[in-house]
């Protein structure tokens, strides 16, 4: 992880691929909607207020760290994931602000393909390495790191007065099974990339670095992001064999994002101001009784999605990208009922990963999707689209087993910057 | 307890090979420029010709003329052995050669092979200095005696086990048990630096090695709580149990300790609570974990103490982050119990997941610090 990172930045506000334009009218399904944020690698994706494209130069390739908003959001989805949730051990408030710090500059480096503080190997003898070492050698591979904060991070650092309206604590939703051990966490990290072993390099150095200020509650590794998400390009599918995405809000859609992901200057007030430039994130880890839907009719899995197998076009139509007729399904069809047109206009970007965890110790997958989306008010987003898929046909294949909330704070915007600065410096 | 560990501590034999050149026939290397200084060791006395002698090689000619056995060491001011030469007969005569660096040394004769010795400070002069600072050796010094302390006090602790065991008495071996094992585990880096020790006192059943026979505490631990009977074999493991420990006592005080490997051995000792004593793994019959846990970050905590005021000279933060979480553990293990002064913990089938956890996140925001400490100590 030496080398120069291979990031070009333009500044054209011209589309570089247009294709991926295509995939305007969205739906926010919440259910099963596997990531897919439309856009591939290769493809320009936004970053920040000032309209800077950046474009990944290839798979191995860096993403820029800084930014209006942080990446990892509308950035084209990486091949892989490690999802970390902290709890916090301190009580600290300058304490934690220090780990910040000391997270952006790891983090800095690790985007860019290099290794922590001083590196891997070369230091003093007698003390253990900054960095871990797994990741010497191995391309930036396109890493990602965004942070969030918790509901409980406010109260436990006594700054409820800060905790925006818009960070609340999500309802119990019917069919919700939650572990604790799966759920909550006072801080999130989420790391993308197109080599696992990145992901968990990053993930592990910043647990690392956190010792003593937060402790890792839960992690999640993911799977199933395959590089070629350009609607050109087959749409991934999910472990349940559907494609699943087709029309995620995409990177280049600067519109819909800026309506439905990034929180502006209308949605903050004193409390909130911090957060202008930030978004929501909802994780839910939800488990799939794969060998059920295994044994269930061609004909009724198409019924539940309301998309056909094969080509994944919509009842009736012949296409995957043909507008679907929410009508011709059945009223429990999953993308019916998790279609904007069904949520009063409720649209999420989602960037979920496939899962597989060994077995469950009864001879089943352990399998599901770590569903991950991002938007703009909570409220207005996941709640009503979960709300509705309570009579989802799909529920009789899934149970929601884990479940966190986070306030994403907006990006690191140059290198005298870091995160959450606006939140825990009184000047900001 | 580890099967085999030389890294960090070793023993004397091989620490006197590495710090200095020693050796009776070396004549190849030695040319006229040797500095010979003669010993001579009696009874009640230990004569040397010169006391002062110019820095390099080293030969010293020692004659027993006492009516005792004896032996000689050359040593550092933190009693850290330069070179030794044991068994040296009434009226026999022994050399012994030494690289030594410009500083001061004790050269000790010990008639009966006992105690610290007749004691006679030497001075070698000129050539380059080994730069060494006072307050770490005394810290090693202080250490090593710590280290003696424990030996001394865990081999009657280790007879009552011992004897509850011989006579059968399965409460009473069960009672004596965990306090037996205090001194030992404050200490295990230095008693894991004689490789063979360890393996016959601490072994877990999981450890074993093809052909290795079961014994030591935690075979015992096995009969009293497991199997919840004293069989005849368990009576002679405990005698050997005894025997092996006396071995760690008499060899203790031979061990190569340095400042870096204080230190480090701190930072072993949160190793062993991070994967032995949080896990429940270490006492899986007894679970009395929590003991050996407590005086694993005992053991950690002398050596960081001694090792403090340098410390804070080369790093103040980590002296306020290690102070920090070693209060936060300390104050969580007393959780465990409720008498500040006994070692009656909690037992660990008792303590709840949810509990184990927040003793391992204690224990990697204390480890992660004192990771640093070796460095903030040389720096």
């Amino acid at each position: 992880m030496t080398q120069t990172p291979k990031t070009v930045t333009q500044t054209s506000e011209s589309p570089v691929s247009g294709t991926s334009r295509r995939a305007l009218i969205g739906w926010g399904g919440a259910g099963l909607a596997l990531g897919a944020a439309a856009a591939g690698a290769g493809v320009a994706m936004t970053r920040g207020s000032d309209d800077v494209q950046t474009v990944a130069a290839d798979a191995g390739g860096a993403v820029e760290f800084h930014g209006g908003h942080q990446a990892g959001i509308s950035t084209p989805v990486q091949d892989r994931l490690h999802f970390a949730a902290f709890d916090l051990e301190t009580d600290d408030r300058a304490e934690f602000a220090q780990m910040l710090k000391d997270w952006t500059a790891a983090a800095r480096r690790m985007t860019a393909g290099l290794a922590v503080g001083e590196g891997a190997y070369g230091g003093l003898g007698e003390a253990p390495p900054d960095d871990t070492g797994e990741a010497l050698g191995l391309k930036p591979s396109r890493l990602t790191l965004t942070i969030g904060f918790g509901p409980g991070l406010f109260e436990k650092l006594g700054m409820a007065e800060r905790r925006p309206e818009a960070l609340v604590d999500l309802p119990q939703f019917s069919g919700d099974n939650l572990d604790k051990n799966r759920s909550g966490g006072d801080v999130c990290v989420q790391a993308c990339s197109d080599d696992p072993q990145v992901a968990v390099h990053a993930v592990r150095n910043l647990a690392r670095i956190g010792f003593g200020k937060v402790s890792v509650r839960w992690s999640q590794l993911g799977f199933g992001k395959t590089s070629s998400t350009t609607p050109e390009e087959q749409t991934p599918r999910n472990l349940l064999g559907f494609k699943d995405g087709t029309r995620n809000i995409a990177g280049t859609e600067t519109d819909r994002l800026k309506k439905f992901v990034w929180v502006d200057g209308a949605d903050t007030d004193d409390k909130s101001a911090w957060m202008e430039g930030g978004s929501y994130l909802v994780a839910r880890r939800i488990r799939m009784h794969i060998e059920p839907w295994d044994r269930t009719s061609l004909q009724e899995q198409e019924d539940i999605f309301g998309r056909d197998k094969g080509e994944g076009a919509p009842v009736g139509k012949a296409k995957e990208r043909d507008e679907p007729f929410l009508k011709a399904m059945k009223p429990d069809a999953h993308v019916r009922l998790a279609h904007p047109d069904s949520n009063h206009g409720a649209t999420l970007l989602r960037r979920g990963y496939s899962f597989t965890d060994g077995t469950d110790g009864l001879g089943r997958l352990e399998a599901g999707l770590f569903f991950l989306a991002y938007m703009r008010d909570v409220r207005k987003g996941f709640i009503p689209v979960q709300r509705n898929l309570a009579t989802d046909a799909l529920n009789e294949y899934i149970q929601h087993v884990g479940s966190a909330v986070f306030a994403i704070p907006p990006g690191v915007r140059d290198k005298d910057d870091w995160w959450g600065r606006a939140l825990f410096s009184k000047e900001a | 307890m580890r099967a085999v560990r030389l890294s960090v501590v070793t023993a004397a034999a091989t620490a006197a090979a590495l710090a200095a050149v020693t050796g009776c026939a070396e004549k190849g290397s030695s040319g006229s420029g040797d500095q010979v200084i003669n010993v001579t060791a009696t009874d009640d006395k230990c004569e040397v010709s010169k006391k002062e002698f110019p820095a390099g090689h080293v030969e010293l000619a020692i004659e027993n003329k006492g009516s005792k056995v004896t032996e000689v060491y050359v040593l550092f001011p933190d009693d850290r052995i330069v070179t030794e030469r044991e068994n040296i007969g009434p009226g026999t005569k022994q050399k012994v050669t030494a690289e030594m660096k410009a500083g001061e040394y004790t050269i000790a004769c010990k008639p009966g092979m006992k105690g610290d010795g007749i004691r006679q400070a030497v001075k070698a002069t000129g050539g380059k200095a080994a730069k060494r600072d006072p307050r770490l050796d005394a810290a090693v010094a202080s250490y090593r005696k710590y280290v003696q302390e424990q030996a001394d006090a865990t081999l009657p602790l280790a007879e009552t086990f011992a004897k509850a065991v011989k006579a059968g008495g399965l409460e009473a071996a069960k009672k004596a048990y965990a306090p037996s094992r205090i001194g030992w585990e404050r200490t295990e880096p230095v008693a894991e630096s004689f490789g063979d020790i360890d393996p016959k006192v601490d072994v877990r059943a999981d450890g074993l090695e093809a052909g290795q026979k079961f014994t030591g505490w935690h075979r015992l631990e096995k009969s009293l709580w497991a199997d919840k009977k004293i069989t005849a074999e368990d009576k002679t493991v405990a005698d050997q149990l005894i025997a092996d420990l006396a071995e760690w006592h008499e060899r203790v005080g031979e061990a190569e300790i340095t400042p870096t490997s204080m230190a480090n051995g701190a930072k072993e000792l949160l190793d062993e609570v991070a994967t032995g004593k949080v896990t429940g793994e270490e006492e899986r019959y007894s679970h009395t974990d929590l003991v050996d846990f407590k005086a694993n970050v005992e053991g950690a905590e002398q050596s960081y103490e001694l090792l403090k005021p340098v410390t804070k000279e080369n790093d103040a933060a980590l002296v306020t982050e290690l102070d920090k979480q070693f209060a936060a553990l300390n104050t969580l293990l007393d959780k465990y119990r409720t008498d500040k002064n006994s070692y009656d913990f909690t037992s660990y089938d008792k303590v709840g997941d949810t509990d184990r956890k927040q003793l391992s996140d204690a224990v990697n925001a204390l480890a992660e610090p004192l990771s640093k400490l070796a460095a903030a100590v040389v720096k």
